[in-house]
């Protein structure tokens, strides 16, 4: 939107304008009626975007000089306006951990946190995504002689899932804020170590944050860019192009060329059978839908230390609903959600590690993949 | 009966809250679903599949009761173009919304400038509190459009509001056309859908593609 100044000259001028306005109802802003526009006085009007042209034809079919007071009206406003900030801030270090953040801001938090917490953390180089962005992960181990088993986390895998990155840096502030004082964390970390991966779809979530907010997949050019995207999770070696995908490169669950066709799977594949003998669990952060989801996607048969896998979910679940009552369901994502194949889960499981867990977390679907930042502590919380 | 986990047993609930939502929904009230009490499902030869579903739900702006609603759903065979049939019964009563909505519908009616907005909620999830009850009236039209649009294979939630622009009438209803956008879980594509809402305190909501 613009604002205009224009100081009309004759009354011919000051009729075209007061016509001008009451048609296309502008936004006066200098004088407030139409009534009231004078020839030899200020007149400022704010025009919509879409009329900036049009208005300014016909000021110049009309012979009516005028000059641009503002170019960019929201951009004043936003430029004006104070950020908002939650009343319920969790900030550590000045890191506002309640809001969501892009991924400029999540770079800077990763050296920070690894700047400030160096006995404990350091931060890896994982891959490159397809627009050449560097992917890191979080590594939180307590120095020792003894080797210690792997707990891998990965975050934002789907673009538009933002709370699923909000909670990877959640988790790893509680984790540092409390190492010392809580038993329970202590004790964890004397035998594991914790490998953090806070946006593995970098790309994507960049565009969601910019262009389309929506946005699920990567953004890999197909079809001579005609479309863009494969969905990460349908990328990955098991049962790959099986069942619950699209060969069709426009589909929001295209599964990519083949399996790990794609830059970002192939960094998180790799690096995990390098490790897979060291890990224990692997976990992937998803929203929305209240679940936390066991293998198998491709089909129903149930893995084979499903007891095992079901049992330690069911005690997560209940964990989760004592702080707040949010209920979540337990099972495979074949029962309880639908067919697919290629998931980053399933493979994982495929290649050995145990205990292999989707979690997808606030809400039902009321808000969707659009949850309020109030919501970011609460859901993180009683996820921890 | 159905392990009240498995997808299609939440499917028809879906279903079962849209259709609710379109009966029941206003400005100033959204129902959502607390819980999947019970879920049974009937194949019937040569007719379809029936759910019978046993819901708990509550009011969005009264979070602290809850109301039980029996539901039954049927997705008729071979019917690609016909809404599942769907009948509920809400036991109990729903906390009154004439204040709050006659409240809404003078201050909509006394706008000098037709209401237009947009992105609600926005990226960050946000719904202005004047813009609450034209949230919840696109909850009514989003129901309309996931129980007119649902089968066995879909699972619709309202993603956002991308567009709402209000029209004035010459007679008493207020009419709003919206753009949503609805979610859908299995394809997980993201569809925009344009609707028309005529919504009059005493005469409810009327809804219509556009």
């Amino acid at each position: 939107d613009q604002v205009l100044h224009i100081v009309p000259e004759t009354l011919q001028q000051v009729q075209h304008l007061q016509l001008l306005c009451s048609t296309l109802t502008l936004d006066l802003w200098k004088p407030l009626l139409p009534e009231d526009i004078r020839a030899g006085e200020d007149l400022h009007i704010r025009v919509p975007a879409p009329l900036v042209q049009d208005v300014k034809d016909t000021l110049d079919q009309h012979m009516i000089s005028y000059r641009v007071l503002i170019y960019d009206v929201q951009k004043l406003v936003d430029q004006s306006m104070p950020r908002e900030r939650s009343s319920h801030r969790q900030v550590s270090g000045g890191y506002v951990y309640t809001e969501y953040h892009p991924m400029e801001e999540i770079y800077q938090w990763m050296t920070q946190i690894q700047k400030n917490n160096s006995e404990l953390v350091t931060q890896h180089f994982l891959g490159k995504t397809f627009e050449n962005r560097t992917m890191y992960y979080l590594q939180i181990s307590q120095p020792s002689n003894k080797p210690k088993k792997i707990i891998w986390m990965d975050c934002g895998i789907h673009a538009r899932e933002w709370i699923s990155p909000a909670f990877c840096q959640w988790f790893v502030k509680e984790i540092l804020q409390n190492y010392k004082t809580d038993p329970k964390i202590s004790r964890f970390l004397q035998n594991l170590d914790l490998y953090v991966l806070p946006v593995l779809n970098i790309d994507g979530y960049i565009y969601s944050w910019e262009i389309d907010r929506l946005w699920r997949k990567s953004r890999s050019p197909y079809e001579n860019g005609t479309c863009y995207g494969t969905d990460l999770n349908r990328n990955f070696n098991s049962s790959w192009g099986s069942v619950g995908i699209s060969f069709n490169c426009s589909s929001d669950i295209f599964c990519g060329s083949g399996p790990e066709s794609e830059p970002e799977t192939k960094a998180v594949a790799q690096f995990i059978e390098s490790k897979k003998s060291d890990i224990l669990c692997y976990l992937t952060m998803h929203s929305y839908g209240q679940l936390i989801l066991t293998p198998y996607g491709s089909t129903t048969k149930p893995p084979s230390n499903n007891e095992e896998l079901m049992q330690v979910a069911k005690e997560a679940a209940a964990a989760l609903k004592g702080k707040y009552g949010t209920s979540y369901k337990v099972g495979s994502t074949a029962l309880i959600l639908y067919n697919n194949s290629g998931s980053s889960r399933d493979w994982v499981h495929t290649i050995g590690i145990p205990l292999s867990y989707t979690f997808e977390l606030r809400d039902t679907g009321d808000y969707g993949f659009l949850l309020p930042t109030n919501q970011i502590q609460p859901t993180c919380e009683e996820t921890m | 009966e159905l392990p009240l986990s498995h997808f299609s047993a939440a499917r028809a609930a879906a279903v079962a809250v849209g259709y609710l939502r379109y009966l029941r929904g206003g400005p100033g009230r959204g129902l959502e679903l607390r819980e999947l009490r019970r879920a049974r499902r009937q194949d019937i030869d040569g007719v379809g599949h029936k759910y019978y579903l046993e819901l708990e739900l509550e009011d969005v702006l009264d979070k602290d009761r809850t109301v039980n609603c029996t539901a039954e759903v049927l997705y008729r065979l071979g019917s690609k173009t016909s809404a599942p049939d769907v009948q509920v019964t809400v036991q109990g009563e729903l906390r009154s919304t004439e204040e709050a909505e006659q409240e809404f519908y003078n201050r909509i009616r006394s706008l000098e400038k037709e209401l237009v907005a947009e992105n609600i909620p926005d990226s960050h999830g946000n719904v202005p509190p004047e813009l609450e009850p034209i949230h919840l009236l696109a909850w009514v039209a989003s129901g309309y459009l996931i129980w007119q649009n649902s089968t066995e294979n879909t699972k619709f939630h309202l993603a956002q509001v991308k567009h709402v622009k209000q029209v004035k009438r010459s007679d008493e209803d207020l009419q709003f056309d919206y753009v949503l956008l609805l979610h859908e879980m299995v394809s997980q594509e993201v569809l925009p859908w344009e609707v028309t809402v005529l919504w009059h305190p005493q005469r409810g909501a009327r809804v219509s593609q556009s």
